[in-house]
């Protein structure tokens, strides 16, 4: 699949992260392969969009958020039967932690921050999702 | 080749910053994200990286420094008919939080990482080295350092979109050499 038809128009995402910086970085770095961003500051306000019936293809998770983190929301998410794409972005560096950051519900986890590659893979993760669905 | 000397300028500018190796590769991924749309991009995220990682460096100093914690000593005197009340206030030196230590500059190293800061970075990595091994002097070594790796960065960094500004961004992002 070349990097063109990796762009798509239908997507969405949903950024959380408690870092201003970072989520001006993954915004970009998801509008430029033409998907429809969102922004969340801490896990909180990412599952009280969901439970306000906003839906998302992906969602880009912090793990270290204040209120409510990373792990907390995938975990919650997942209990209302969200079926997003959720990847964990995080800068823990101990195995461990990751470990347990993936078994609250994370598809993926790649360390901040995040590359054209790593948007690439998780796209092409997408269309084979819903390849897969239809 | 550049015609226009005030953008060799600051293609020279942007070179030398690889070079001396104040950026990495990252800083590059920064640029490609940079469109006609978001002209000020990379400036945007570089000025929103130094406004979270003074935060983050005033933590450090705080947790670094500022660890003392006074205590009140009340000494009761008699001598001759004559009570002497001495009031002795001692500081008491709390001791290091590492592991706190540790936490805010993983978090400032990620930060910097995020930008390509390379020298800032690999301050930190002899920091928190410092902190595992609950070295404090060795701490505040690596943290006088990093300061100041921080504070030319900034210095650098403000120069060039300062110059960037009058000249418009360079054409293309191009891999340092």
């Amino acid at each position: 699949m070349s990097d063109e038809d990796i762009v798509n128009n239908n997507l969405t995402a949903l950024v959380v992260d408690d870092s201003p910086m970072i989520r001006k970085l993954h915004e970009m770095h998801l509008k430029k392969f033409g998907l429809k961003v969102q922004v969340a500051e801490n896990g909180k306000n990412a599952v009280d969009l969901f439970r306000c019936g906003a839906s998302f293809n992906l969602i880009l998770m912090d793990k270290e958020m204040p209120i409510m983190d990373g792990a907390e929301a995938t975990k919650e998410l997942r209990i209302m039967g969200v079926t997003s794409m959720i990847v964990g972005v995080t800068s823990l560096d101990s195995i461990f932690e990751r470990q347990a950051f993936m078994e609250a519900g994370l598809d993926h986890c790649f360390t901040k921050p995040l590359t054209s590659e790593n948007i690439i893979f998780l796209l092409q993760e997408l269309n084979n999702k819903n390849n897969e669905e239809n | 080749m550049d015609r226009n000397p005030i953008r060799r300028q600051l293609a020279i500018m942007r070179q030398s910053l690889f070079d001396q190796g104040y950026l990495d590769e990252q800083f590059i991924e920064l640029e490609q994200l940079q469109d006609d749309a978001n002209p000020n991009f990379v400036e945007e995220v570089v000025t929103l990286y130094f406004r979270d990682s003074a935060r983050l460096i005033l933590n450090i100093h705080h947790a670094l420094y500022v660890h003392f914690s006074p205590t009140l000593f009340l000494f009761l005197f008699i001598h001759t008919h004559k009570v002497m009340i001495l009031l002795l206030f001692f500081r008491e030196r709390k001791p290091f939080d590492f592991k706190k230590l540790d936490g805010f500059m993983h978090q400032f190293k990620g930060s910097s990482s995020s930008i390509g800061a390379n020298k800032v970075k690999a301050e930190s990595t002899l920091f928190r080295e410092y902190c595992r091994s609950a070295n404090a002097e060795g701490c505040m070594r690596a943290f006088q350092q990093l300061k100041k790796e921080y504070a030319t960065l900034r210095k650098k960094l403000e120069a060039y979109f300062q110059l960037a500004r009058q000249t418009g961004p360079l054409e293309t992002a191009t891999r340092p050499k």
